[in-house]
């Protein structure tokens, strides 16, 4: 079962990236107007543009957040060679009443001397690390070594993968089986090149990432790529968007105690669909990677799922029916059917999203007059945010703490 | 068992160009879209500035206010369900089992109720419509979780077997009471149109005492045919009704049974009843007639209950394993001038061939929720039935949808509460899947927070506890909430931060000159050991309340041993002297002679190594070292005139 809901994100220009927050109460925008907006979803469930600056002097690529241990904390990468972290800091509390926000730069990152394509944080037992990925093929990792001065980065680890990369995924496992790892995927479109996704695995011997594994049945351009969350198992899951979509497990075999190189995988394809008939742009798991969504060239975001005999299928699709959004003024307007076409074909209910009631013949109801309704999708709502550009102000925060301030103790009386 | 290759549904999303790119992300339990261009700097012309965001509710029925009651009833039932004993033999589980059963139906029936009241009272027509079809569901839930208690979980024997589907068939065809009391409330009963179609469909469900009350009064209207009533009264009462807890046999039934066919079939052929087609009707649905049966397709109005009726007279002592060969006949019978049979047909018939995995299977893609898949298989799985049904994977059928509905109530703001019980009793990926969704409730409060962190140190989540205390020190820190942020750090045993906190603590103390938060600073106990610097706060803060207190020598003692046993940071050794600077300049001696040696010791190492020599820092040096020659002269004094 579908909800629609529409917002005006009043960005000047294309939106290249949405990003949740950890909880899933907020979220940030970036577009090509080169600006990232930061909205927060109220009591009722309405999103409001609580933030809205310009990041940087180009299109904004990619927004994403940092684990809620570190803050309130989001990096951006863009077309102008930099990616940048930004920290919301506790603003004046008329500033709280009107419902905004301060985010202010903490760092710049102008290591790339290329478009910066792609910006993820580490998973969070690594610590406060981020790593970017740059058209020119290299792949930076940096550290704040005290999170609590985000102005500090240092770059931990420069890897250099050959081919222009666009997407990079960490693996969330934590295990202590698992050594950090990372896959990158490169949008270099000629077949000729082999392998579009390396991974690239931590070596506590020599410090340092080294390739573990080149798929090289991926030979077309790269486009988004994610590691599914672990679930405890010893092997990995990774979704691939190419010209098609693919999930990959991977194996980790049993290495020699002695042997000090990476670990070798087991490569095992699980499924490949080319429903979207298209180029794919982007992959995404849900928290417990039950759901795989994935967007392509159709115009379509089709979702896909596993069922207990880990036989994958598509049990859903999403995509635009080209209607104009109108109600900008902020009337809530009813949308005609959003179940609309699944109501004839709906019968996949695997994700419980299936118009099921539809199927059932009528049955006797205790009275009369109720039977057989067909599910009625809510109206959608339409609400329009208007909130100025704010500029963020550019503070420094005082850190340092004076220690040599007189303390008076109060003069003990004498006996 | 062969998966059924069904079309995914497709949903528009209003607002979105088609054909346009659509982007989206992930939120727990939603999903976002958004349409968006890929890095490609050339098409900066095209303009998209609108952002149309869609929710995916895995489980709409989840928000329905009435269905929350369903949720929260059956958890109870399903925790109850989980604790029954393993090691009891399966004979003594059986009442168990069924009784569970009932308990789950019985919370259906209330919802439906409430559901039905809602409906029909309600002034807005989409709510009623809306509570219409979700008393439709549960009604066909009801049916078919009715079914399968019969057939697989009470798993009667033949004889007892007809009598339980005459039950099932009756809870759910209620219209002839309903009918019936129309009938009788009326001014002449035998005379209302519906009379006969009431006592014919008491006849059709076996309530043969009922029918035979009707009848009654039609008899009376009809002196001349006393007789013929009279004989079918007589048919009907003598009908017999097989006892299973009575002495006799299934096949003395049988027998008696027959008897009493061939009574029936007698009359027929003598047109007993040919004068009154109505009585003659009866007589040949109580001789399994199945022409007549067909012609009252309205009266019976689905096929189980044809299926039942021609049962209850042609076959009463049908055995489970011949069930399936009448339902498939009664349904091309019954269907034959009807399309395809729908999906609910199809789950009963597969309810009566005994295939479990078929029903849960089309149940599962038939309904719009987990929450009835998820109960019963659970229930069948407990009743051992997936196993010997030769499905290999049936505990990992239980457990995914199990999984599944539990990650559903996990969207809700309230219900997942619920959801970590059915998490507890998914012995494979239960526990993984609460990790993963509970961190991400969000924390609104330090009430919620407290919940979800009892939940997670009851099932020594310790990775999640930790996390969670992070995050909200993290978030009290950043509000400058102090005292909150220590306590949380502290919770997550986070030395770290417990350090950085305490610095913060310090850095304020030497700001304002007074301490925030002292009910926390002064009750640490044994969680100041965390870290050093928060040691140092608490033994700080100590010092303060033995000097507010006047005990000025412990208070001194204190002070020094802060420095030598190196708890205080150096940074803070000129705020300690500081510090000691009215405690020398006391009339009486509060530092001894070798404590103020050791004071001074303190204040050589620490001018050393300063190496910018500011005018605010020299003249409080000299301030220090004026005091302290002036103490020790005092000390030395009074030292040795005590000796002496």
């Amino acid at each position: 079962m579908f909800v629609a809901r529409s917002i005006a994100a009043d960005h000047k220009d294309l939106i290249h990236d949405v990003s949740y927050d950890f909880h899933g109460r907020r979220m940030a925008t970036c577009s090509s107007d080169q600006s990232v907006k930061v909205w927060d979803k109220s009591e009722n469930g309405e999103w409001h543009c609580t933030a809205s600056w310009k990041t940087h002097s180009g299109s904004v690529w990619r927004v994403t957040w940092a684990h809620p241990e570190f803050g309130q904390v989001l990096a951006s990468c863009s077309f102008d060679r930099t990616a940048a972290v930004w920290e919301e800091i506790v603003g004046e509390s008329n500033d709280k009443q009107r419902g905004l926000s301060h985010w202010i730069k903490r760092t710049t990152l102008v290591d790339s001397r290329t478009s910066v394509t792609d910006v993820k944080f580490a998973p969070k037992h690594m610590g406060l690390m981020l790593t970017t990925c740059s058209a020119d093929g290299v792949v930076r990792i940096y550290e704040a070594p005290d999170v609590m001065n985000l102005s500090q980065w240092s770059l931990q680890h420069e890897i250099s993968c050959k081919l222009s990369c666009s997407c990079i995924s960490w693996n969330p496992s934590s295990s202590r089986a698992h050594p950090p790892m990372f896959a990158v995927g490169s949008d270099d479109s000629n077949v000729a090149y082999g392998g579009k996704v390396q991974i690239y695995e931590y070596n506590e011997n020599t410090r340092k990432y080294a390739k573990a594994e080149t798929l090289m049945t991926v030979t077309d351009a790269v486009h988004d790529i994610a590691f599914a969350p672990n679930l405890g198992r010893s092997f990995h899951v990774l979704a691939i968007a190419t010209k098609d979509v693919r999930i990959f497990k991977l194996a980790p075999m049993r290495k020699e105690s002695t042997s000090t190189g990476p670990t070798k995988f087991e490569v095992q394809i699980v499924a490949q669909f080319d429903n979207h008939n298209s180029q794919v742009w982007r992959v995404s798991w849900n928290i417990t990677s039950t759901l795989l969504a994935s967007s392509g060239d159709d115009g379509c975001v089709r979702l896909w799922k596993a069922n207990y005999m880990d036989n994958w299928k598509c049990t859903g699709i999403l995509k635009g029916d080209g209607s104009p959004l109108t109600g900008s003024s902020g009337q809530p307007t009813a949308m005609s059917t959003v179940v609309g076409s699944s109501v004839q074909a709906s019968q996949s209910a695997l994700n419980g999203m299936s118009a099921g009631r539809y199927f059932f013949p009528p049955l006797d109801p205790p009275r009369a007059g109720t039977r057989y309704g067909h599910l009625l999708p809510p109206s959608s709502l339409i609400e329009n945010c208007d909130v100025e550009p704010i500029q963020p102000q550019q503070q420094v925060l005082p850190h340092r703490l004076s220690s040599r301030a007189l303390l008076p103790l109060p003069e003990a009386e004498g006996q | 068992m062969e998966e059924v290759d069904v079309e995914p549904p497709v949903t528009n999303i209003p607002a979105a160009a088609a054909g346009k790119h659509l982007g989206f992300a992930w939120g727990p339990g939603d999903i976002l879209c958004n349409m968006m261009m890929y890095p490609c700097p050339l098409s900066l012309s095209l303009n998209t500035k609108l952002l149309p965001s869609v929710l995916v509710r895995k489980d709409e029925d989840i928000y329905s206010p009435i269905l929350r009651k369903l949720f929260n009833e059956s958890h109870h039932i399903f925790v109850g369900l989980q604790t029954i004993r393993e090691d009891l033999p399966s004979k003594n589980k059986k009442p168990q089992f069924v009784s569970i059963s009932k308990n789950y139906r019985s919370v259906i029936r209330a919802c439906m109720e409430e559901l039905q009241q809602v409906a029909v009272s309600t002034q807005d027509a989409e709510v009623a419509t809306q509570y219409g079809d979700q008393v439709s569901i549960l009604l066909a839930i009801e049916l078919i979780w009715n079914l399968c208690e019969v057939l697989f979980i009470d798993a009667a024997p033949a004889g007892s077997l007809l009598l339980h589907l005459l039950d099932w068939v009756r809870l759910h065809k209620a219209d002839v009471d309903e009918k019936a009391r129309d009938v009788l409330q009326s001014e002449s009963p035998a005379e209302h149109e519906s009379y006969w179609d009431v006592v014919l469909g008491y006849v059709l469900q076996g309530r043969l005492e009922e029918a035979r009350q009707m009848l009654v009064k039609q008899a009376s209207l009809h002196p001349a045919a006393r007789n013929m009533f009279k004989l079918m009264d007589t048919l009907l009462s003598k009908m017999p009704f097989y006892n299973p807890s009575g002495t006799q046999t299934l096949t003395e039934f049988d027998v008696k049974w027959r008897h009493w066919h061939e009574e029936v079939d007698r009359c027929l052929q003598d047109n007993s009843f040919a004068s009154n087609q109505h009585l003659e009707a009866i007589c040949k649905i109580l001789v399994g007639d199945e022409d007549t049966l067909l012609e009252h397709k309205d009266l019976l109005s689905t096929w189980y209950h044809f299926l039942v009726t021609r049962l209850l007279f042609c076959h009463p002592t049908v055995k489970p394993t011949e069930l399936h060969y009448y339902a498939q006949s009664c349904l091309t019978m019954f269907l034959d001038s009807r399309s395809a049979p729908e999906p609910l047909d199809s789950i009963l018939l597969a309810a009566f061939e005994f295939d479990i995995h078929q029903v849960i299977k089309d149940c599962s893609i038939a309904l719009n929720n987990w929450w009835f898949v998820a109960h019963l298989t659970d229930l069948l799985d407990h009743c051992k039935l997936l196993q010997s049904h030769n499905l290999h994977f049936g505990s990992n059928l239980r457990e995914f949808l199990l999984l599944e509905y539990a990650s559903g109530l996990f969207t809700h703001h309230s219900l997942w509460q619920l959801a970590v019980d059915y998490f507890d009793h998914c012995p494979e990926f239960g526990r993984v899947y609460l990790e993963l969704q509970i961190e991400r409730v969000p924390l609104d409060t330090e009430r919620k927070a407290l919940k979800v962190l009892r939940i997670c140190e009851q099932r020594q989540m310790s990775e999640q506890v930790r996390s969670i205390c992070k995050i909200m020190a993290m978030r009290a820190l950043r509000n400058n909430r102090l005292g909150s942020a220590l306590s949380w750090s502290i919770r997550a045993k986070d030395a770290a931060f417990a350090t950085l906190i305490s610095e913060r603590f310090l850095q304020d103390y030497c700001a304002k000159g007074t301490f925030s938060d002292l009910d926390l600073i002064d009750n640490l106990g044994p969680a100041m050991l965390l870290s050093d610097r928060l040691t140092f706060l608490g033994k700080y803060r100590e010092f303060h309340k033995l000097y507010g207190e006047k005990r000025f020598r412990e208070a001194a003692k204190l002070l020094l041993s802060l420095m030598t046993a190196k708890i205080a940071p150096r940074s803070f050794w000129m705020t300690l002297l500081t510090d000691a600077l009215p405690l020398l300049e006391q009339k009486e001696v509060i530092f001894s002679a070798d404590q103020t040696h050791e004071l001074m010791f303190c204040l050589e190492e620490l001018t050393s190594s300063l190496n910018t020599e500011e005018d605010i820092e020299v003249t409080k040096v000299e301030l220090l070292r004026l005091a302290l020659a002036r103490n020790l002269a005092m000390a030395i004094v009074k030292e040795g005139t005590v000796e002496a």
